[in-house]
């Protein structure tokens, strides 16, 4: 590697200038203050844990960790998401304070990029955890509360897309016996691979009528009536029940008034092995990558010793900017010029104009080069510069 | 309706993916065929269509400023792009195949690969259980085991007739090739309708060129 120059960031590191930053502030505080009428608590959990614990419970690909030791030799990574963090948190002291518990979170996480531009290693997340709770009423919650943060932030054309993990693995276990073979099959899915599921079924050895629900399972997405053609695929049993649930959340989606953002999407597989119930992601018109996902992952908590329920989402801050139509415009500030004479009634002025709820900066003359340039990005200028008794507006 | 954007790879496969979409009723402009224009509008049939070399096709599509693309399965095993893969064209068909002099055995120490696709390559020769050294090149690869560049190399093959000629002999075959449609993540749910019909249309004219 050549020697880095003085502007260089390591891969993925991005700033934040001052008008995204305004954007980006705008777009938390909607959210946040949505998870907070909604009865979300927030938290903050370190930036740094350790690689044994929420660093292998994570949901995160190993290679994506950023891994450092501390001075006694043990292994660090920098939070690759809040979920495994809170479940720490949930299992080791809250949990015992009240179930089910709400907290949400808005932070920082970190994921080693391999590939070129374009995908940040850092970024924020915003979203929440529901611990302790398996009702449907859980998991329509969560939806509709999504639903409910993203019209909040400002966004109108969104789609969540709605799965159940459940559905695919007892659809796949009633037709390929073998764990091995499911996973198999599901990998293709978690590929985004219907090409090589449709040869792959096709070279198996089953019936044909057991291929043709392996192969019209790939068309399971739409609106409600595709659960119709899921309650024909699947025999009795954990994949009904699944069904059952889909069904039940979108009612009480419809209830919530939410339903018509809410898609189903039955093949979709967003993690290999996390999800354990319904799962979603959600889309938004206009950028390459989902801003958030979520569902309900019911084997997290027991790795940290306390076994629960849980559900939860995420979004992504960065990709959510993308999606906004403008960017904020930064509030232009007051601008007070003065000459050292007239020191005190300038320090005066921008009390007063303080006080009053007003953004006012106060800037000896002496130290700026060009006045004009200067005071261009200024809502307003009041001078106290010289003898005269008042400052003159302009 | 939505507008669809459509990433076209340039050469080998253009011909035949124009010919499928004209063939699934699309009325595509004569000018997409002759045209240097990169981008050409198709109100008609609210689409676009942007020309990209192949082994883009898969990064446009992954970005999202194309909803669709045509890559050849080479370029999806090669880039693992986080993309749909919808269906089998069943164009351009060819496989990707190892080749080399005849009669040579590869460098026990340190065996030299050339490649345009070191990914492909390296994961096929790992699964063999060997540890081999790639060369990457960016074309006329049959030309590194001639000059003493490589002891084998890794290309797509389709008539055979270019190793032929230069004295190469395939090895093994790795994988068969043909074009796929590719998809973005978000425009699949986005533009779900659009895409369905372009899916439907697409997959009836290709079960019936099976028949």
């Amino acid at each position: 590697m050549s020697k880095l120059l003085m502007f260089e960031k390591p891969v993925g590191m991005r700033d934040t200038l001052p008008h995204i930053y305004e954007t980006k502030r705008k777009l938390k505080e909607a959210a946040e203050m949505e998870m907070r009428s909604w009865g979300y608590r927030f938290i903050e959990t370190p930036a740094l844990e350790y690689y044994e614990t929420v660093g292998e419970a994570s949901a995160i690909l190993d290679q994506q960790l950023f891994k450092l030791l501390d001075q006694q030799g043990n292994t660090l990574v920098l939070r690759p998401d809040m979920t495994a963090p809170i479940a720490r948190v949930a299992a080791a002291k809250l949990l015992k304070e009240r179930v089910p518990l709400r907290l949400a979170y808005s932070a920082s996480v970190y994921r080693a990029q391999q590939r070129e531009g374009g995908r940040a290693a850092e970024f924020e997340q915003i979203g929440v955890e529901m611990i302790g709770d398996q009702t449907i009423s859980a998991d329509a919650e969560l939806i509709a509360l999504l639903v409910s943060v993203l019209k909040k932030a400002g966004l109108e054309r969104f789609q969540v897309s709605l799965g159940h993990i459940r559905f695919t693995d007892e659809l796949f276990r009633q037709i390929l016996g073998t764990e091995e073979r499911a996973e198999h099959l599901r990998r293709f899915l978690y590929e985004k691979n219907y090409v090589g599921y449709r040869e792959h079924v096709k070279s198996l050895p089953l019936s044909s009528i057991d291929k043709q629900r392996l192969l019209r399972f790939l068309d399971l997405s739409g609106g409600p009536d595709c659960l119709e053609g899921a309650a024909d695929l699947i025999e009795d049993g954990a994949g009904s029940e699944a069904v059952a649930e889909l069904r039940n959340v979108y009612e009480r989606l419809q209830e919530y008034g939410v339903a018509e953002a809410v898609k189903f999407d039955l093949p979709l597989v967003s993690h290999m092995s996390y999800y354990t119930g319904l799962l979603f992601e959600v889309y938004v018109d206009g950028v390459g990558a989902p801003v958030g996902n979520g569902g309900r992952y019911d084997h997290l908590l027991e790795k940290f010793g306390r076994p629960a329920s849980a559900t939860g989402f995420g979004l992504r801050v960065d990709v959510l900017i993308g999606a906004l139509e403008q960017l904020v415009e930064e509030e232009k500030t007051h601008c007070i010029l003065f000459s050292n004479e007239r020191r005190i009634e300038a320090i005066q002025e921008a009390g007063r104009r303080r006080e009053a709820g007003e953004a006012v900066l106060l800037q000896d003359v002496a130290g700026v080069e060009d006045v004009d340039r200067f005071t261009e990005s200024c809502k307003s200028v009041s001078f106290f510069v010289g003898k005269a008794a008042s400052g003159r507006d302009f | 309706m939505s507008m669809l954007t459509i990433a076209m790879p340039k050469g080998r496969i253009f011909e035949e993916a124009a010919a499928l979409l004209r063939e699934a009723g699309y009325q595509l402009p004569p000018e997409l065929d002759e045209s240097r224009k990169l981008i050409i509008e198709v109100p008609e049939e609210n689409m676009r269509f942007f020309l990209a070399k192949p082994m883009d096709v898969a990064t446009y599509v992954e970005y999202g400023v194309a909803d669709l693309g045509i890559a050849g399965k080479d370029v999806l095993l090669e880039e693992e792009r986080d993309v749909y893969e919808l269906i089998d064209l069943k164009i351009s068909p060819c496989y990707l195949a190892v080749a080399g002099l005849p009669d040579t055995s590869i460098d026990e120490v340190a065996p030299k690969i050339a490649t345009k696709y070191p990914n492909v390559a390296s994961t096929y020769f790992r699964s063999q259980g060997e540890q081999v050294e790639i060369v990457k090149l960016n074309g006329s690869i049959e030309l590194a085991p001639l000059i003493g560049l490589a002891d084998r190399i890794v290309d797509i093959v389709s008539s055979g007739r270019t190793l032929k000629e230069n004295g190469l002999v395939e090895y093994e075959t790795i994988v068969g090739i043909t074009s796929r449609l590719i998809v973005n993540p978000v425009s699949y749910r986005m533009k779900d309708k659009e895409i369905g019909q372009l899916v439907s249309r697409l997959s009836d004219i290709i079960a019936e060129k099976a028949v």
